[in-house]
């Protein structure tokens, strides 16, 4: 089936949560908000002629730079594919706030699991109702969204878990190991760079 | 008669109950491919629950790739999978090309579906030396290694890089191919079959390597659908799914090959996907040299240092202008259309996906790497659950993951 007919008939299934539709270079967008977002892709997983049953990927995006109107802060972004019909969406969920996030779709798809964690852990959006939401490429103590575009881009701060590595190494040392050889603030001067 | 062998030895023997412990496998473990890290809960051998950490080799590649032009965003690529760099070079011109409607020349599109394949066949021969290996074949170890050199060689004749090559280029590949690389190149594709047939010969039917593999690690089609497995992974379960084929790039539509599929889900099944898909590389490799086309092997609108054909008097006249022209060389071609779009290309490890914003400026807004295998290590504490310590090793090398890519 077309995209643009599947995107038709979401948005009749859907009529209050489609936000609006759109094709790019060949590929179908539908911009939702996020509060039936798990009712979404399951009408798209489930329905007969749809039946997209492979999440191909699952990303968040951070609008805060961009120009166009009427933008949320966040997206989560969900694109999908037919195996056996061999037909594609994209599915963008419109996030206001992070914090508040959207509803995991682990339910539907159970590969979704690490890649919601990864945008939890590096855009800080949270998945409500997901099983085991805990940073996955990051430490756990790590401080900040590296992918939003606030997330400073140069700086000379250490990782909190440093010091205490640094004493560990000196307890165990055996060669006159010099912690003060590793202090912070001595990074190259930075110049300015726009993210 | 006989006393039970270790009735003497004070050493608890596990009965199955009552002997849970956790055991951290990793990240320096050498069958875990590289820095990854599984948390174990196990009763004797068993794992009752299994746990993956990654991110030990995070570099923020998506992060850096905002800061950089399309071009300049090609060398990070390199460094995800670092066994097939080609592959994922190929991924990205692809998706980049989309996004901002670039056009590529036929031969171009014939030289990148080559160097991609052979990047497969690197890739699967790394695959196959090291699971053999960690299944305790180690014969096959040294074969795909003898093999695989050739093929390093044959890169490095091409674009000067063995492992990190940046050959193609958004719009067409970065120098030309060479009658003596094609020349070698058909050396190898003539004796690839005998070595192929060496490997099959040592394990096929080899009895331990079926024990091993066969039934081990079951993955049904709709569970490898709903994990998110891709690639051999997903095949070996019997779903037909390869980009290649489900939207080709590149000259794949020109080839001709079959995509081969498992039945049983099992190792041993995935085994034979990627067995399979050498044979078919060298034949998609064979067909690209036999149709390889003459013609130029970069478009006109590539966002990229254009080296002249040749020195143009200002470069000729002196040192200082020859800076000069360098620099206009390295050129920003916006504003570029905005949008955002997804491409995937069919990598040896799976579906590498790249979805791109661009908001118009010569930088990608954001740029999302869908990474095969970091789902495939998402997707490892439910196949491996269950089962044995050591069919979890099976495992791993049975996912082929790379944790440059898993990571980013």
């Amino acid at each position: 089936m077309e995209s643009m007919a599947i995107a038709d008939r979401l948005r009749a299934e859907f009529p209050d949560t489609i936000l609006h539709t759109y094709t790019h270079q060949g590929q179908t967008a539908v911009v939702v908000r996020p509060g039936r977002i798990v009712d979404i892709l399951r009408w798209l997983r489930e329905t007969d002629g749809i039946r997209m049953n492979h999440l191909r990927s699952l990303c968040g995006v951070d609008n805060a730079g961009r120009q166009e109107q009427g933008l949320s802060r966040f997206e989560v972004v969900y694109n999908l594919y037919s195996v056996s019909l061999r037909h594609e969406i994209r599915v963008r969920a419109a996030v206001d706030d992070g914090e508040a996030g959207i509803d995991s779709v682990v339910e539907l798809w159970s590969g979704a699991d690490w890649l919601e964690r990864e945008t939890y852990d590096l855009l800080g959006i949270r998945f409500n109702n997901h099983p085991d939401l805990r940073r996955v490429l990051l430490p756990d103590d790590w401080v900040g969204y590296p992918l939003r575009k606030d997330y400073p881009l140069r700086g000379a701060e250490e990782w909190s878990g440093m010091t205490e590595l640094l004493a560990k190494v000196k307890e165990l040392d055996q060669y006159g190991f010099d912690p003060q050889g590793h202090a912070p603030g001595q990074a190259a001067p930075s110049r300015e760079d726009s993210p | 008669m006989s006393r039970p062998l270790m009735q003497h030895l004070e050493v608890p023997v596990p009965d199955g109950e009552g002997e849970r412990y956790s055991l951290r496998m990793g990240p320096q473990h050498p069958a875990t491919h590289g820095v990854l890290r599984v948390d174990l809960e196990l009763d004797g051998e068993t794992i009752l629950a299994c746990m993956p950490q990654v991110g030990y080799l995070h570099r923020g590649i998506e992060k850096l790739a905002e800061s950089r032009t399309y071009a300049q965003g090609l060398i990070l690529t390199d460094r995800l999978d670092y066994i097939a760099a080609m592959a994922n070079n190929v991924g990205y011109c692809v998706a980049v090309e989309r996004l901002l409607s670039i056009s590529v020349p036929l031969r171009a599109k014939y030289i990148r579906t080559m160097v991609a394949e052979m990047s497969r066949i690197c890739s699967h021969l790394l695959w196959l030396a090291t699971h053999a290996l960690d299944i305790g074949a180690m014969t096959v170890f040294l074969y795909c290694f003898r093999e695989r050199e050739i093929l390093l060689d044959l890169f490095e004749e091409l674009c000067g890089a063995r492992l990190t090559f940046s050959y193609p280029r958004i719009g067409g590949v970065r120098q030309d191919v060479t009658a003596g690389f094609i020349s070698e190149l058909q050396r190898f594709l003539d004796i690839f079959p005998s070595k192929m047939e060496e490997y099959e010969t040592l394990i096929d039917t080899n009895r331990i390597w079926l024990k091993r593999t066969v039934g081990v690690g079951k993955v049904t089609g709709e569970e490898a659908l709903a994990l998110g497995l891709t690639g051999a992974c997903l095949r070996g379960s019997g779903i037909d799914y390869d980009i290649r084929k489900h939207q080709p790039y590149d000259a794949y539509g020109l080839v001709d090959f079959e995509v081969p599929l498992g039945r049983d889900g099992d190792i041993y099944a995935r085994y034979r996907c990627r067995m399979e898909e050498l044979h078919q590389s060298a034949r998609i490799i064979q067909q690209c040299i036999d149709q390889l086309p003459p013609g130029p092997i970069v478009g006109p609108d590539a966002p990229d240092l254009v080296m002249p054909a040749k020195a143009s008097p200002r470069i000729a006249a002196g040192a200082t202008t020859y800076g000069a022209g360098l620099i206009k060389l390295i050129r920003d071609r916006g504003p570029y259309l905005a949008g955002d779009i997804y491409v995937a290309t069919e990598v040896p490890k799976g579906e590498l996906g790249f979805y791109f914003i661009s908001d118009g400026s010569s930088r990608p807004y954001r740029m999302h790497i869908r990474s095969p295998s970091f789902i495939h290590i998402g997707a490892m504490a439910a196949i491996a659950k269950g089962g044995l310590v050591a069919d979890l090793i099976a495992n791993i090398g049975s996912l082929d993951i790379v944790l440059g890519e898993s990571d980013r």
